[in-house]
């Protein structure tokens, strides 16, 4: 009998390992995580923007209907990406996030403090390597580094009425997320 | 033989518990530091890197995107402040007043994060569509049927969730439940 319980409290034990281990090992196991669903869809550095979440379709659950949404999925192993958004009448936020879906850093339109939000998104080595001189000349620049290699980008358009939904719609249309080699190349 | 049993029977105790609990964990939204006002809940690190290992499994499990804590804050309710699951075959009512915010948006959904079907095509208010009170206070009757003023209709759906998200926000990490987050109360009036 004791023998029987000992082994059941072993199990018990090796179950909380195993229950652990599951829930860390999900979200980079997972193949229906926004990440994953964008994949499909969104191609590379660039902006896309989603369809309005419907009750017969939606991108993705629990998307907020009085917002227009677009995403750049972005791939920095080539180099810094440059994003601009403008602002809405409304509300604008631009979020980001990693290949698993964290949220590591959002700024809004009035944070921003500008007609545009100018982003330069890159990873912590890609900023050390940046020549010092050029980090200073520019002290309005703002930068944000990236946890992951990969990851999205969304940015959001408040439609406050929903008449005003198609001037949120372009609003998001004229959003750019480019590698800055690009950009650079076409000036 | 006895040896092999015996093993075969803490791994499956191990198998049964610790799947088990996984699948609990995540079908109950299990995570750390909720901040829960009335029958609103928000976990506001859930936009954050700090965000805990649960909350981070629910969400890549759902497929949805958490709304980052620098853009605003979602709270859900699934029951009304007396704890009863919020049934759309029933007339609820929310009212009262919100946390201070640029803007915010009332949702609801199926348990899936769906929206519903609607004869109106309403999904939701934002804060500028609602009709309110002199002193800035708002109802918003959430019913099968028409109703008067701000009707939020529920499609007669058995389960159905609201989300109230607050964007560009002072709600977040450090907030307390208190004085300073009023959220509206929701009741249900009465139940056919």
């Amino acid at each position: 009998m004791i023998r029987w319980l000992l082994l059941a409290l072993g199990g018990v034990v090796l179950g909380g390992i195993v229950h652990l281990a599951t829930i860390i090992i999900l979200p980079h196991t997972a193949t229906q995580d926004a990440y994953s669903r964008l994949a499909r869809s969104a191609r590379v550095d660039a902006v896309i923007p989603l369809p309005a979440p419907t009750p017969q379709a939606a991108p993705m659950p629990f998307m907020d209907p009085a917002f227009a949404l677009a995403v750049c999925r972005y791939d920095l192993s080539r180099g810094p990406l440059k994003l601009s958004v403008p602002v809405s009448l409304a509300y604008t936020s631009v979020s980001f996030y990693t290949r698993y879906d964290v949220a590591y850093y959002a700024i809004n339109d009035r944070a921003a403090g500008r007609r545009v939000i100018e982003l330069e998104l890159m990873t912590t080595d890609q900023h050390n390597q940046m020549p010092e001189d050029e980090d200073v000349t520019a002290a309005d620049r703002l930068i944000v580094e990236s946890p992951t290699l990969t990851g999205l980008i969304a940015i959001r358009a408040l439609a406050p009425e929903p008449g005003l939904m198609p001037m949120a719609r372009s609003t998001l249309a004229a959003a750019r997320c480019v590698p800055e080699d690009a950009s650079k190349a076409s000036q | 033989m006895r040896l092999l049993l015996g093993s075969l029977f803490a791994l499956a105790v191990a198998a049964i518990v610790g799947l088990g609990s996984t699948y609990l964990a995540l079908s109950r939204g299990a995570g750390f530091g909720p901040l829960t006002i009335g029958s609103w809940t928000a976990w506001p690190k859930s936009g954050t890197v700090d965000v805990d290992p649960y909350v981070q499994a629910s969400i890549a499990r759902i497929g949805r995107l958490p709304t980052a804590l620098g853009d605003g804050l979602a709270f859900s309710a699934t029951s009304d402040d007396r704890g009863r699951p919020l049934d759309g075959r029933c007339d609820a009512v929310l009212s009262g007043v919100t946390p201070a915010a640029r803007f915010w948006t009332l949702t609801l959904y199926n348990r899936d994060g769906e929206l519903l079907a609607n004869s109106i095509n309403r999904f939701g208010f934002t804060s500028q569509e609602i009709v309110r009170h002199a002193d800035g206070s708002f109802e918003i009757a959430v019913a099968p049927h028409a109703r008067a003023g701000n009707w939020l209709p529920t499609a007669g759906i058995e389960r159905y969730v609201l989300i109230l998200r607050l964007y560009d926000t002072p709600v977040g990490v450090a907030t307390k439940a208190g004085r300073e987050v009023p959220m509206p109360s929701v009741t249900v009036r009465s139940c056919p």
